[in-house]
């Protein structure tokens, strides 16, 4: 209680008119990865906009850092950037995606898919900022996701859900590649 | 830190995805814009994770395994996409109506009336089935 009392002091002490470094550089990679998500889902180009996905994903992995959370961020590096972003690359290869302006990658619905998303960020954004509007984080201290700490509490208290994904990642691999497998002539 | 900063660009980029899976056309293009909407719930839970120093730091656990969901989901993803753009030859979802019931359809293809085009009208998804059963 005492330490809610505190933080809440401590947001009073630092409005939004006076930001710390941090915060200006977490805004400025913000701005970034926003717009470049914007890109990622109105460019015409199907190619730009899985490399326009890796400006995105490599910004909230700098905000992850920012955050304090070394491992995810490494981790978001290696898994999307890294790999996520090449299978989609390779799943547009694969499906003869023209290279190049295609005047049909939007749907006749998108008047409406955009009033929906207009409408949810605005009641989204309003919620959020009524709700934590006083909230403040305190990054200084000690490390909240270094390696570390990460592997201590997921191999101590998150063990079990942890082989549970194991089996589930064997499980998907094994459903790609027989989805995927071509059929041969006459085999059922 | 204020929370408000993380928590309402994880809003705005959920709301990006949100409007990409609506609007895209190519299911390529809508599995990124669900990748952006689990980005943006990874981001709330690292944000409020930090905020409340969790002891069992719930938060970055869960983030790890919704990354490693989203690995599974995109690879499985994309080889239903490669399976239906190798059976139909395209991969914009809009496009993919066979599964939809037709009620304007010609009246004079009916397969109740007309059981020697039946089998023909259902070709289609009957080497659907086979392919995935294989």
């Amino acid at each position: 209680m005492a330490q809610t009392a505190q933080a809440a002091q401590a947001a009073q002490e630092h409005g939004f008119l006076s930001p710390t470094g941090v915060e200006i550089a977490f805004l400025l990679v913000g701005l970034v990865t926003l717009g470049a998500a914007v890109v990622t889902v109105t460019t015409r180009q199907l190619v730009h906009a899985a490399l326009w996905l890796v400006v995105a994903l490599g910004g909230l992995a700098v905000e992850y850092l920012l955050l304090t959370a070394e491992f995810i961020a490494w981790v978001q590096v290696l898994i999307y950037v890294g790999s996520v972003v090449v299978l989609l690359l390779f799943g547009l290869m694969l499906t003869k995606a023209p290279i190049g302006r295609s005047p049909d990658t939007d749907s006749a619905n998108r008047p409406v898919a955009l009033a929906v998303a207009l409408a949810a960020a605005a009641a989204l954004v309003w919620v959020v900022v009524d709700a934590f509007r006083t909230t403040w984080i305190d990054l200084d201290g000690a490390v909240q996701g270094s390696t570390e700490v990460t592997g201590s509490i997921l191999f101590r208290h998150w063990v079990l859900p942890f082989e549970a994904l194991s089996v589930l990642l064997l499980a998907a691999l094994v459903g790609a590649i027989v989805l995927s497998r071509k059929k041969k002539e006459g085999e059922r | 830190m204020h929370l408000a900063y993380p928590a309402v660009l994880a809003a705005l980029l959920f709301c990006t995805g949100l409007y990409g899976v609506l609007a895209r056309r190519n299911a390529i293009l809508v599995l990124m814009s669900v990748e952006l909407m689990l980005n943006a719930v990874n981001l709330n839970l690292v944000a409020f994770d930090v905020w409340l120093r969790d002891a069992l730091h719930a938060g970055q656990a869960l983030t790890l395994f919704t990354i490693a969901v989203a690995a599974a989901e995109i690879g499985i993803g994309l080889a239903i996409v490669l399976m239906v753009h190798r059976n139909r030859g395209t991969s914009d979802v809009d496009r993919l109506r066979e599964t939809a019931e037709h009620p304007h359809e010609d009246p004079d293809t009916d397969p109740h009336e007309d059981p020697d085009t039946a089998p023909h009208a259902h070709a289609g998804p009957h080497d659907e089935k086979a392919e995935a059963a294989a």
